[in-house]
């Protein structure tokens, strides 16, 4: 049986719940929060989200999606444009080859994994940025962000598997 | 081989992409203007979004804000009326100022600069992270915002305008990387250079003077050179040490919530080359591009 109109709306609204969700998390870096702790050091959210993603869902997040929510970001932020891109592409592409490799492992591994992931994926955008301004950016605030990166992934990871598995559980 | 050549196009895919990346970077330092129109453009689409956003995160701040002022009410009740004593004997002060500045005006035909034009406008955008220090705010051009404004509030100066669009405007603080004020400090008005470095504290750099710093002094800007008004208030410096001379910033930029964009007649020294371009290759200070650019004339 053909499925409906409306059935082929939703499944496809639910196939783009990866990508909605990176573009939230990245509005929430973005919006005002008055939480002057938090700032400089606030956990890359997007960060987390396309990792996990890539890892559990990756027929739903394509390269190019994950290029595009770099992109965003980078103007969202008002990095230099290309910056957040290259370093989720290549996120998604630590995570696509590796994919056998964090297949069934254990929470701990692939937070581990994670831990790496991101803190050379901030290590790079440092040194590009840098390297843009021609100027070395204070890396304090930059090592206190891939912590805090790395500590918000299990909360998270918690919610994204909450979505994952209300709304994507027949997709 | 089918897994072969899928890993292989897999590889080819991710390389084009990051070249892409490297490409959009390479663009942005060669053609800042096309850049930063593109920027503006989706910063346009995006800022309807955020504005309705950040109402409701704003009101809960203010919630919290004034629950916590009510648990300490008698506490801040004390201090506010020993501010509003220390306040009066000041007004005294300032009024006798006043009235002497004035007469001193007179006396020497003093030609008084531009009166400057305010707009409000509300903070929509601060992004978090060390890496970029600028601000969205959700007026533009057709509020009459151009660039090289400068965007203030009752505490001091909190950075310029450095790319305007319809309905949305980026403010450059003076934390950042590229933000260069020109200001004296202390009571000496020390000459100086306010330097940003992505950091919480601005340095000072070219201090004519430097014995003549003290940790307490104010920083206020000079309006050395056209780009800044003279005699804003900027900041506090914070220490003076080896690693340089460091300044607290008057305003706290997680707490901003409305701005004034002041429009000081000084755009049109601004506007010609693009002098603010994100990321502009030049280590001069403003004040240097803009003498460099006055000499040419």
């Amino acid at each position: 049986m053909k499925p409906t109109l409306w059935r082929r709306l939703d499944t496809l609204a639910r196939q783009l719940v990866p990508s909605v969700s990176i573009f939230l998390l990245m509005l929430i870096g973005v919006v005002p929060l008055h939480i002057p702790a938090l700032h400089a050091v606030a956990p890359a959210l997007p960060l987390i989200a396309v990792f996990y993603w890539t890892l559990y869902r990756p027929d739903l997040l394509p390269a190019v999606a994950v290029f595009a929510a770099g992109l965003l970001q980078d103007i969202l932020f008002g990095l230099p444009l290309g910056v957040s891109a290259c370093m989720l592409v290549l996120v998604h592409a630590a995570v696509t080859t590796q994919h056998r490799f964090f297949l069934g492992k254990s929470f701990g591994i692939i937070w581990l994994g994670f831990s790496l992931v991101a803190a050379g994926a901030l290590t790079l955008a440092w040194l590009a940025t840098s390297a843009y301004n021609a100027t070395l950016i204070p890396a304090d605030a930059i090592a206190f962000q891939a912590l805090t990166t790395i500590g918000f992934y299990p909360i998270l990871c918690w919610l994204l598997l909450r979505c994952q598995a209300t709304l994507l559980r027949q997709v | 081989m089918p897994a072969t050549f899928k890993s292989l196009l897999q590889w080819l895919a991710y390389t084009g992409l990051v070249v892409l990346a490297g490409g959009a970077m390479l663009l942005g330092k060669a053609d800042a203007l096309l850049v930063e129109r593109l920027r503006l453009q989706v910063n346009d689409a995006v800022v309807p979004i955020l504005s309705v956003l950040s109402k409701p995160v704003d009101a809960m701040a203010g919630g919290i804000e004034s629950a916590q002022h009510l648990l300490r009410v008698a506490e801040e009740n004390a201090r506010l009326r020993e501010e509003r004593d220390r306040l009066l004997r000041w007004q005294v002060a300032a009024q006798r100022l006043e009235a002497e500045n004035a007469a001193l005006r007179q006396l020497l035909n003093f030609v008084p600069g531009p009166e400057a034009t305010f707009r409000s406008a509300r903070v929509v955008a601060d992004p978090t992270g060390a890496f970029a220090h600028s601000l969205l705010v959700n007026a533009g051009s057709r509020n009459g915002i151009d660039k090289g404004h400068i965007v203030v509030t009752s505490d001091g100066l909190v950075g310029r305008i450095v790319g305007v669009s319809q309905r949305a405007a980026r403010v450059l603080l003076i934390t950042d990387l590229n933000s260069r004020v020109p200001v004296f400090v202390g009571a000496g008005r020390v000459r100086a250079v306010l330097a940003g470095d992505n950091g919480d504290r601005p340095k000072l750099i070219h201090v004519v003077q430097q014995g003549k710093i003290s940790t307490g002094d104010v920083v206020v800007s000079s309006g050395v050179a056209g780009g800044f008004p003279s005699g804003l208030p900027v900041g506090v410096v914070a220490d003076v040490g080896d690693g340089g001379i460091t300044v607290q910033p008057l305003v706290d930029r997680t707490r901003l919530e409305y701005v004034r964009v002041a429009d000081y007649g000084i755009t049109s020294l601004l506007n010609d080359p693009p002098t603010v371009s994100r990321g502009g290759r030049a280590p001069l200070p403003d004040g240097e591009q803009d003498r460099v650019r006055a000499d040419a004339r």
